[in-house]
């Protein structure tokens, strides 16, 4: 009728196919070079941790908790160490852990300098910009199904997904945090005569720092939830503990995965944060704070009463 | 004295199309006007000016004046449209972009109002970021970052950080960092407005005081003009971009070019402005302490004109003593005797005061004097008196 008359086809998902079988035959080797990359990195986190008695790894959380957040949250990461144990999932929150560090610092390593490049030229910004929202946009499961065909089923096709969905924070908040950059520091450091390159490391990566750690930790956060939601394609992992629990309707196993999850979050969500509130470049808290206790003790800080 | 920065037909037009508006310029058209036809704003037109070398140049003008536009055009943080500044005789306009970047390490450095200091930087880091951007190794940067720290005093807080600082202590971390760079060139725009009024004037005098040691040559750029005549050897007063009058403090506030440089001065301090030596007037007479004049012969001369005053000095009129008819005629009855001496027929209460001596100085004395103020050169030279009537005068001048 009428309506068969007005029905258009754009057959968007023919052309993707095609694009995708295109890449398959004639990028192998690109493909393959990325596969063992990842996986090189990978192994080198996962392996390393997993190779770590637990009580020492165990020890190193708190130790880092303490540190960095204080005494009550480092009581916190004792109780939370012995919830993971306790529950024996220790080895997939290792797992975890080891998957959304190496995925985060690919994302990182590729994020903060697109995040750099679109804060000095608008032009990069203006192509990135859609580009990160269709990025954030899109459902995350969306992103398996390439990451599966390209890289078949496990850790590698799991830590690609990741770090295209973990990437978007890290490069927005480089390029906002360099933008947001006074322009009387702009002119301060230009008008002692930095070059381009000086300007950008002595005063703009230095004052961008806070947006740029809050990437981090978003960027570490949105790393977590897609590893999880990786292992459908094989991860591994907490998320594979969930997976099963919804497999097999045991809503016991289902949420000790998902509180394992909750705790991993908790504790790299706050450490992550403290780097960011840090308010110079060296932590002004340990051994930099001690120093400068004894410091003022010198002539140096004589004439400060 | 040198001429260290020489700025000639210096425009900077804002806005897509600067040939066309420089073209209605040209043809005389106002800043507004051209705003209109073109959607371009005029910053700066015709700016033309000499600094001398040690000279603190002072360009001062209310906000959107193009005060701030001029000052960083002469280290093109902002390049200039059209015109030359010339430093040390070379054409910094023409200059390619490493010649220029030697420029601002060596030759030029600036002081913001903002104080724009590096927050994660250590107040010594902060001082040394000039040197440190130009290479120069870390022991020797510090160690002259640590000197100019001592000069502005803050050697004690190296190792502080900036937002452990008060205002003025901050600023005087900008100057540091500025003073570090051993440039001869000093660009300070609006550098002390941001401070309380106290800490201003203090960074005034200290700013003179260091310019007393060791002498820079200063732009500094101003919309207070209580600060310019404190700090300026010169003023330049900018009017919607352009240059309305350069002149000294006195010529400023003696001969305002127009209304606008006037209205600068409504609630100014004259008594700042002017000296003893600027106001001092020959209206006494002078008798000449020499052979053949003696105290009578000054009586006569003091009656014949019909003066009850009269100051007395010597062949290199140098300054000796006031006296009046009462006490040359007291002192001559006293010694009938012999020759009376002139030590007898000055008046004691009446004391000389140098020309440099401000007016709040001066005030008190005349005010509280029956006799008036003779004022004395460095040399010792008599100038003239100031009495009542010239400083009233004065006082007047800008009410």
């Amino acid at each position: 009728m009428a309506n068969d008359n007005l029905q258009i086809e754009i057959p968007v998902g023919e052309w993707v196919e095609a694009g995708v079988d295109w890449i398959q035959v004639n990028l192998t080797g690109v493909l393959d070079g990325i596969s063992d990359v990842l996986a090189a990195v990978i192994d080198a986190f996962e392996g390393t941790l997993l190779a770590m008695p637990p009580l020492v790894l165990a020890g190193l959380i708190v130790g880092l908790a303490t540190w960095r957040v204080g005494w009550r949250f480092g009581l916190f990461a004792v109780a939370a160490m012995a919830l993971l144990f306790g529950m024996d999932i220790w080895d997939e929150t290792v797992s975890t852990l080891g998957l959304v560090i190496a995925s985060s610092l690919v994302a990182l390593a590729i994020g903060i300098p697109i995040g750099i490049a679109m804060a000095r030229n608008d032009s990069v910004e203006a192509v990135v910009r859609p580009l990160l929202d269709f990025m954030q946009t899109m459902p995350p499961f969306v992103y398996l199904i390439p990451a599966a065909i390209f890289f078949g089923l496990g850790k590698v096709p799991g830590a690609i997904a990741t770090l295209i969905f973990a990437m978007p924070p890290a490069v927005r908040l480089t390029n906002l945090g360099i933008r947001q950059v006074g322009e009387e520091h702009i002119e301060a450091g230009q008008a002692f005569g930095c070059t381009g390159r000086q300007l950008l490391v002595k005063v703009q990566l230095p004052l961008a720092m806070p947006s740029i750690m809050a990437g981090i930790n978003q960027t570490i956060m949105l790393a977590l939830s897609m590893v999880v939601i990786a292992s459908m394609i094989g991860a591994g992992g907490l998320g594979n503990t969930v997976l099963t629990g919804i497999q097999r309707l045991d809503v016991g196993l289902g949420f000790e995965g998902g509180l394992g999850v909750v705790l991993l979050a908790i504790l790299l969500d706050r450490i992550t944060q403290s780097f960011g509130t840090a308010r110079r470049g060296a932590a002004p808290s340990g051994l930099a704070r001690l120093k400068r206790l004894f410091a003022a003790d010198g002539p140096g800080a004589s004439g400060r009463g | 004295m040198q001429e260290k920065v020489v700025v000639k037909g210096l425009y900077k037009i804002f806005g897509p199309e600067p040939e066309q508006a420089l073209a209605l310029l040209d043809q005389g058209l106002s800043k507004d006007e051209i705003f209109e036809h073109t959607r371009t704003t005029v910053g700066v037109q015709n700016a033309e000016f000499a600094i001398r070398e040690g000279e603190v140049f002072v360009i001062m003008g209310l906000s959107g004046s193009g005060k701030s536009t001029l000052v960083r055009m002469l280290n093109r943080l902002i390049e200039p449209t059209r015109g030359q500044v010339l430093i040390d005789g070379q054409d910094i306009t023409q200059m390619g972009k490493q010649a220029l970047i030697e420029l601002r390490r060596s030759v030029v450095s600036m002081v913001f109002q903002s104080f724009a200091l590096m927050p994660h930087r250590s107040v010594l880091e902060n001082a040394a970021f000039g040197l440190e951007v130009s290479g120069m190794h870390k022991e020797e940067r510090h160690a002259r970052a640590s000197r100019a720290l001592e000069t502005v005093g803050l050697a004690p807080y190296a190792d502080s950080y900036p937002d452990e600082l008060s205002g003025g202590m901050q600023q005087r971390v900008g100057l540091a960092r500025a003073l570090a760079t051993e440039a001869p060139i000093l660009l300070m725009d609006e550098a002390f407005s941001a401070l309380d009024p106290l800490i201003r004037t203090e960074m005034q005098d200290e700013l003179v005081r260091l310019q007393s040691t060791q002498a820079h040559t200063i732009v500094f750029i101003s919309h207070d003009l209580d600060e310019a005549i404190r700090i300026g050897d010169r003023i330049a007063i900018m009017e919607g971009g352009s240059i309305v009058q350069i002149g000294t403090p006195e010529e400023i506030v003696t001969r305002p070019a127009n209304d606008y440089v006037r209205s600068f001065f409504y609630g100014v301090d004259v008594s700042k402005v002017f000296n003893a030596g600027d106001i001092a007037a020959d209206d006494v007479l002078t008798v000449f302490e020499r052979t053949g004049v003696n105290l009578r012969a000054a009586l006569a001369q003091l009656r014949d004109r019909g003066r009850t005053l009269g100051v007395v000095i010597d062949r290199g009129r140098q300054y000796r003593g006031m006296v009046s008819i009462n006490s040359l005629a007291a002192a001559a009855a006293r010694g009938a005797g012999e020759e009376p001496r002139w030590e007898a027929a000055f008046i004691g209460e009446v004391a000389p005061t140098p020309a440099d001596a401000g007016l709040s100085d001066v005030l008190g004395r005349v005010a509280g004097s029956d006799y008036p103020v003779p004022v004395v050169g460095a040399d010792g030279r008599y100038l003239g008196i100031v009495d009542k009537t010239i400083l009233l005068q004065t006082l007047d001048k800008t009410t």
